[in-house]
């Protein structure tokens, strides 16, 4: 919606002006209201809202790549249709999320650029690379449950469009981490070789799944600002140490360990205790040099251009029918 | 990279018979029966709906939030308009 940008211009009027609509900004955000597209917002606010929901929805897109690795392979015509279904509500959510960066003032074409030419990003986490059926397992699990936990308090992000666009997305996500968690019991319940399949996957997908929730909190640059903003609601560390109190008990239920030494309960916390996370590791895959960093892109790149095409045929047809069939005409 | 420059659309869900659409969401598509389509995709995977509406964005009009004040203010001053406002005294039922 164009209107974002041009109802922002007309606001830049005076100083006064400006004072005055910050003030209303800032009532609305204290008072637990929600900013929608044509509110005047800080210029700040605008581009952070730009670089969260562009990324979160690169990372869905992105995000497909890894499981759809395997749905050629799954093991049963039931595994395979949960799976096109799950990679399927990948697309979904991005499409929602695109929609909501696209009510801030820029275009979907500028969004897709800017991933394609790598200056915009995507979670980290779909850089590593899904070696094994067991891995669609822990990344339902651990990688969807990390999201979850994440997103819930996305749902009252103080801008609208995204917080609604989160409401959609959380209701479909508990359905990813429920077949996830069910894929990894089978294995874990099976022969010998399943079960040690399923606990090498999570051996691999743990510590990054960690990371999901960003630097420590006296290490993250945006954290403050956008807590102030409400657009997050908790510190990365302490969604951290939700997802890590979540899991400890579902990983014993599944029958498998988590790969770290130092986990054990603190009574006097009430929580579980974690060994320390390699950030090196975090910073480097963030940089360009994960696993499959290059591959991923490539893809992605590559599905876009083969895709051109459809894209012109029915921008094509579109033109030459323009103006003569209405199918909307007749209301329902 | 191409460009598609394909138009935006608003999409409408009724999700069950008796109710009216609701607003769902927003999507690209060349024209309105593959918006029609993508919104399907989009916003009724699940069941969600029994009749979609898609609309050009470009054809909405919408009051302007600067007006927002003294366009909805006139409702503001007349409580005599809802029901709380009258007095009724205590016992008399049906009212």
């Amino acid at each position: 919606m164009a209107t974002a940008a041009a109802a922002q211009d007309t606001d830049r009027g005076t100083d006064h002006g400006t004072t005055a609509r910050q003030g209303v900004f800032d009532a609305a955000v204290a008072a637990d209201e929600r900013i929608e597209p044509r509110d005047w917002m800080p210029d700040a606010y605008r581009a952070t809202l730009v670089r969260q929901i562009a990324q979160h929805a690169h990372s869905e897109i992105i995000g497909m790549q890894p499981e759809a690795n395997w749905i050629s392979r799954a093991p049963s015509l039931r595994r395979k249709a949960i799976l096109m279904a799950k990679v399927q509500d990948e697309a979904g959510h991005g499409l929602y999320l695109y929609s909501a960066a696209e009510t801030l003032g820029v275009s979907r074409d500028e969004l897709l650029d800017k991933l394609h030419t790598g200056r915009q990003k995507y979670s980290s986490i779909f850089n590593y690379p899904t070696l094994t059926w067991a891995d669609v397992g822990a990344i339902g699990w651990l990688v969807d449950g990390a999201a979850i936990t994440n997103q819930v308090p996305l749902c009252r992000c103080s801008y609208g469009p995204y917080a609604r666009a989160m409401v959609r997305i959380c209701k479909e996500e508990s359905f990813h981490q429920r077949q996830g968690y069910e894929l990894l019991l089978a294995l874990s319940r099976g022969t010998p070789e399943q079960h040690a399949m399923a606990q090498d996957a999570v051996d691999r997908w743990w510590w990054p799944s960690l990371m999901m929730f960003g630097p420590p909190d006296d290490a993250s640059q945006h954290s403050a600002q956008s807590m102030a903003w409400k657009i997050k609601r908790h510190s990365n560390d302490e969604l951290r140490q939700r997802f890590v109190d979540i899991c400890v008990p579902q990983a014993e239920s599944l029958g498998l360990t988590l790969p770290d030494p130092d986990l054990r309960w603190n009574e006097e916390r009430g929580h579980y205790d974690f060994g320390p996370i390699d950030w090196t590791e975090f910073r480097e895959v963030l940089k360009g040099n994960g696993p499959c960093n290059e591959q991923r892109l490539d893809q992605r790149r590559r599905a876009h251009e083969e895709g051109a095409w459809v894209r012109e045929a029915a921008a094509a047809y579109a033109g030459k029918h323009s103006g003569t069939s209405e199918t909307g005409a007749t209301r329902a | 990279m191409t460009t598609t420059d394909w138009p935006l659309w608003e999409v409408f869900v009724r999700s069950r018979r008796g109710l009216s659409h609701t607003h769902a969401g927003s999507l690209h598509a060349p024209d309105a029966e593959l918006a029609l389509r993508n919104a399907r995709d989009l916003y009724t995977r699940r069941g969600e709906g029994v009749s979609i509406w898609v609309v050009p964005s470009s054809a909405i009009t919408a009051s302007s939030p600067d007006e927002k004040d003294p366009f909805f203010e006139p409702a503001a001053d007349k409580p005599y308009r809802h029901p709380t406002f009258y007095e009724i005294p205590e016992g008399v039922k049906h009212l």
